[in-house]
């Protein structure tokens, strides 16, 4: 019988080597999954993993996902630190796309936009994604509720949210009905970083935010009571360090982080509000964080990946024909992978009678 | 042995030969009816019984001789292996090399159902009871399905009586007392009929009173020809208790001998390999009164934990007051109440340094010269995933650690290593993970933190448990050395011997009440036992005569 042995001493090296070689295997997995299919694999692999950086134009478009995949990874990564499960970063986004990009509609219809309506409209949308989280926290907090689930629900909901909201009052009059408001001007939308590309200020901004992450986590104190509190409860009520304190800060990072992507995507490719503002961003950052090990400088690796996964699903469907699914499909089986390498650090396998 | 047996001769098939435990009606025959080889002679033998783990070796070669109608210990300190050893026959573990020979057969004890099908019974250290059935219910859930409850409450009765074990079949194990719930066990077990009955420290949830009792059943048990197994650290229930004694030391056998004819400090040489130093005790003067609690009444934070009513005690600069008590009796609860983990006291009722900080959360509470040891060394004084200097921001979080939001992490590897240093702790450095400690190391860490701190007010729960000899001697010897330089010391102990040792004045607490205090010179070991079953309010003249005290309350 195969039987799993814990590890005496788990090596670091894996730790990290594990991201890798998760990586690998969903490779291994595509190349199998392209030749069940009858295409060729090489020509797969080049779509997925070549082709959207063989030029400035694809490196552009992979930043354009980074950004909000790493926004929402570093929140993560604050929270899953603190044993906060937030899984709801997708709704969090969705609301920061609602109260920002209502904001910018708003704002539009008196100013022609600037730096200042900018930032307004981008502190909106942060403040949209906090009061999202805050509702999972206040019910955590006071009642006990569990994060997990509250926070997932609560997708749906700001799902079905943004979707009233095209559909009614921020429906564009002129826009033969379509679900979707009016195009912003472009004075409201990011400046872009990259001339004669879609890469925006956002990219800049998820890097900074990995930066800040870092320093909040390994260097300030606040950072590491909250980590106690995630690593070991009773020693962080020992060292009275406050939980309720720790899952506020967690949450509302995070909360911030995620309206932050949203809003993002509001004023950056989008440039409207649309019901489908994120192809599921925020689920996908989940595996970023832990593809990144839940280290605010790892997960700009992690969401490089991921991102290469969006645009290989997108270009595999032009190209080879492949379902929609296949961006779904790539992330499942990273997560899997990784999962399946993280055992493999603490645990070996022995064969025993 | 024929060597064609062996790895064979499984439990299967030698359980048609011996009782089943539902087979209840054979008795005492079995003790004495199978004499009819020369091997027949051991009850139990164990031979080169390895058993490795990942990190360390439990039992190395370990051969182990128990004789019927022998009460045999094992003895050995925290980590010794004896355990592992014990799990091994009671078959909840398998060796990874060695034989078992039982009643002169070698076997192969799969499960512990299997080794219950041999006649070995074990009794644990913590109990598995259900609080809300009752006697009967509770051991009819080990016995087949069509067990007659009426019936098995008669057959409870009579073994109980049998041995002299006072039980009730019909009562709910949540008004029994720590030691009845244990005589439950013990008649569960005795109701297999065991030819072995393993008991693993009976004695660390009794009173003194108590353990005077559970030996006279053992000792009536053992001369019925069953034997015993009794496992312990405690040198002088040994002395007492028993006819052999095996010696444990980091998973070897040291030494076997007649534990009546050793001295203490002769099995103590055995044990820990040298002879524990003794602490020199120089009465003091106390000082101005540093903590004091007032009629401290918490509720119960969940179902199973122990209310306390109406604490009132003092603890003066320069004394050590030792808290005495039978687990679970409040120990918990007020050390959470005093060190800030649990703020839910009214604020007058603990009062430090003149301020009342009842509502307080830790760190308020340390900032206001207060330290606290935790009994639980990896999860609550230390995390084990991070480094002994990052451990250090669990009670240091002074500007000298903690800059402008930012840690100075030079300055808490330099304390780290300081008390590395003048603690004498074994690891790697500063930046060794507490995990990576051996249990007695990283308490000296966590003492040496606090005391680091130069506190008004040290907090020590279970100063020296699971640690050895040697550590533990150099930990009551730093907080002797503390209480000399003018702290407050109140030490929480379930090792009565301890807090004789260190302490100035003691307090008993039992049932979530606390003792007056008594001179540790005037305490005797009686009185504290009884004063442990929650008896102080009689006068002290009945205490040295009296014969039964009543036991403590279950938590």
């Amino acid at each position: 019988m195969l039987k799993l042995e814990p590890r005496t001493n788990p090596s670091v090296l894996m730790s990290w080597m594990s991201p890798v070689f998760a990586v690998l295997l969903t490779v291994l997995c595509g190349v199998a999954l392209f030749l069940s299919l009858g295409k060729n694999p090489l020509e797969g692999l080049e779509v997925f993993f070549w082709e959207p950086i063989s030029n400035l134009q694809g490196w552009a478009e992979v930043g354009v996902k980074v950004a909000p995949l790493l926004l929402i990874a570093v929140g993560l990564a604050v929270c899953y630190r603190a044993n906060v499960f937030n899984i709801g970063a997708e709704g969090q986004l969705v609301l920061g796309a609602i109260t920002g990009g209502w904001a910018a509609l708003h704002l539009n219809e008196s100013s022609t936009g600037g730096a200042l309506m900018i930032a307004l409209v981008l502190i909106a949308g942060m403040l949209g994604g906090m009061l999202w989280a805050a509702i999972t926290t206040i019910l955590r907090d006071r009642f006990n509720t569990s994060e997990i689930l509250v926070s997932l629900m609560l997708v749906y909901v700001a799902q079905l949210l943004l979707s009233y909201l095209v559909h009614g009052v921020l429906m564009d009059p002129d826009g033969a009905n379509f679900p979707q408001s009016k195009l912003l001007d472009d004075g409201f939308l990011l400046p872009i970083v990259v001339h004669g590309t879609r890469l925006h200020l956002g990219i800049l901004m998820a890097l900074l935010a990995s930066g800040l992450g870092w320093l909040f986590l390994s260097k300030s104190f606040s950072g590491f009571k909250l980590q106690v509190g995630g690593m070991a409860p009773m020693a962080a009520r020992y060292a009275g360090f406050s939980s309720r304190k720790s899952l506020w800060t967690s949450m509302m990072i995070c909360g911030a982080l995620a309206g932050l992507a949203g809003v993002c995507e509001v004023l950056g490719p989008v440039g409207q509000l649309t019901p489908t503002i994120s192809p599921g961003y925020g689920f996908a950052a989940i595996i970023v964080a832990y593809v990144g090990r839940l280290h605010p400088i790892g997960v700009i690796f992690s969401s490089f990946i991921m991102a290469l996964f969006y645009i290989g699903g997108e270009l595999s469907q032009s190209r080879l024909g492949m379902p929609n699914a296949i961006t779904g499909v790539f992330q499942g089986i990273l997560l899997f992978s990784l999962l399946a390498c993280d055992v493999l650090i603490h645990y070996k396998l022995s064969w025993r009678k | 042995m024929p060597s064609v047996y062996q790895g064979i001769y499984s439990v299967h098939v030698t359980e048609n030969i011996f009782i089943g435990p539902d087979d209840l009606t054979l008795e005492a025959q079995q003790y004495t009816s199978q004499k009819d080889d020369g091997d027949m002679d051991t009850r139990l033998k164990l031979r080169g019984i390895t058993k490795r783990y990942p990190s360390v070796v439990a039992n190395d070669a370990i051969d182990l001789t128990v004789l019927p109608g022998e009460i045999h210990s094992v003895l050995g300190e925290n980590g010794a292996g004896k355990s592992t050893l014990m799990k091994i026959i009671y078959g909840s573990v398998k060796p990874d090399q060695g034989q078992v020979f039982w009643n002169g057969r070698e076997v192969s004890i799969a499960n512990p159902s299997a080794a219950r099908d041999l006649g070995i019974a074990m009794v644990f250290q913590h109990f598995s009871l259900f609080d809300t059935l009752t006697v009967t219910e509770n051991i009819a859930l080990g016995l087949p399905k069509n067990t007659k409850l009426d019936e098995l409450a008669k057959r409870i009765e009579t073994t109980a009586k049998q041995y002299g074990l006072d039980l009730e079949p019909q009562r709910h194990v949540h008004t029994l007392s720590v030691g009845e719930c244990q005589r439950v066990e013990i008649v569960r077990a005795l109701l297999t009929k065991p030819q072995l009955l393993i008991l693993d420290e009976p004695t660390s949830v009794l009173t003194p009173q108590a353990v005077e009792r559970l030996f006279e059943t053992l000792r009536k048990l053992a001369s019925e020809g069953c034997s015993i197994l009794y496992i312990s650290h405690k040198l002088d229930e040994i002395r007492a208790l028993c006819h052999t004694c095996t010696v444990m030391r980091g998973g070897k056998v040291t030494g076997t001998c007649d534990p009546t004819q050793e001295t203490a400090a002769g099995l103590s040489r055995l044990m820990i390999g040298a002879e524990p130093p003794a602490i020199k005790h120089v009465e003091r003067q106390p000082g101005a009164t540093m903590l004091k609690v007032n009629n401290l009444s918490l509720a119960k934070s969940h179902p199973f934990a122990t209310a306390l009513s109406d604490i009132c005690f003092e603890l003066k600069a320069g004394e050590i007051v030792g808290i005495a008590g039978v687990s679970g009796n409040g120990q918990q609860e007020l050390l959470a109440a005093l060190s800030g983990e649990d703020p839910r006291a009214d604020s007058a009722a603990i009062v430090l340094q003149d301020q009342p900080v009842g509502k307080m959360n830790a760190a308020g509470r340390r900032l206001r010269g207060l330290g606290f040891v935790p009994e639980e060394r990896l999860g609550r004084g230390a995390v084990p995933d991070l480094s002994l200097a990052q451990n250090l921001l669990l009670s240091h979080q002074t500007s000298e650690t903690v800059n402008r939001g930012f840690v100075r992490f030079n300055a808490i590897s330099q304390i780290a290593a300081n008390i590395i240093q003048r603690f004498k702790v074994k690891a790697g450095g500063p930046h060794a993970t507490a995990g990576s400690l051996s249990g007695g190391n990283l308490q000296k860490y966590i003492v040496g933190r606090e005391v680091m701190r130069d506190p008004k007010v040290l907090i020590v729960a279970q100063p020296t448990w699971g640690v050895d000899v040697g550590a533990a001697a150099q930990i009551r010897a730093e907080l002797v050395a503390l209480r000399d330089a003018g702290c407050a010391l109140l030490v929480i102990s379930e090792e009565l011997d301890e807090l004789f040792e260190i302490s100035d004045r003691l307090l008993v607490i039992a049932k979530g009440r606390v003792s007056p205090s008594i001179k540790r010179a005037d305490a005797s070991i009686d009185q504290i036992g009884l004063w442990m079953s929650g008896l102080w309010e009689q006068p002290p003249a009945a205490t040295t005569t009296a014969a039964t005290p009543v036991e403590v309350s279950h938590a």
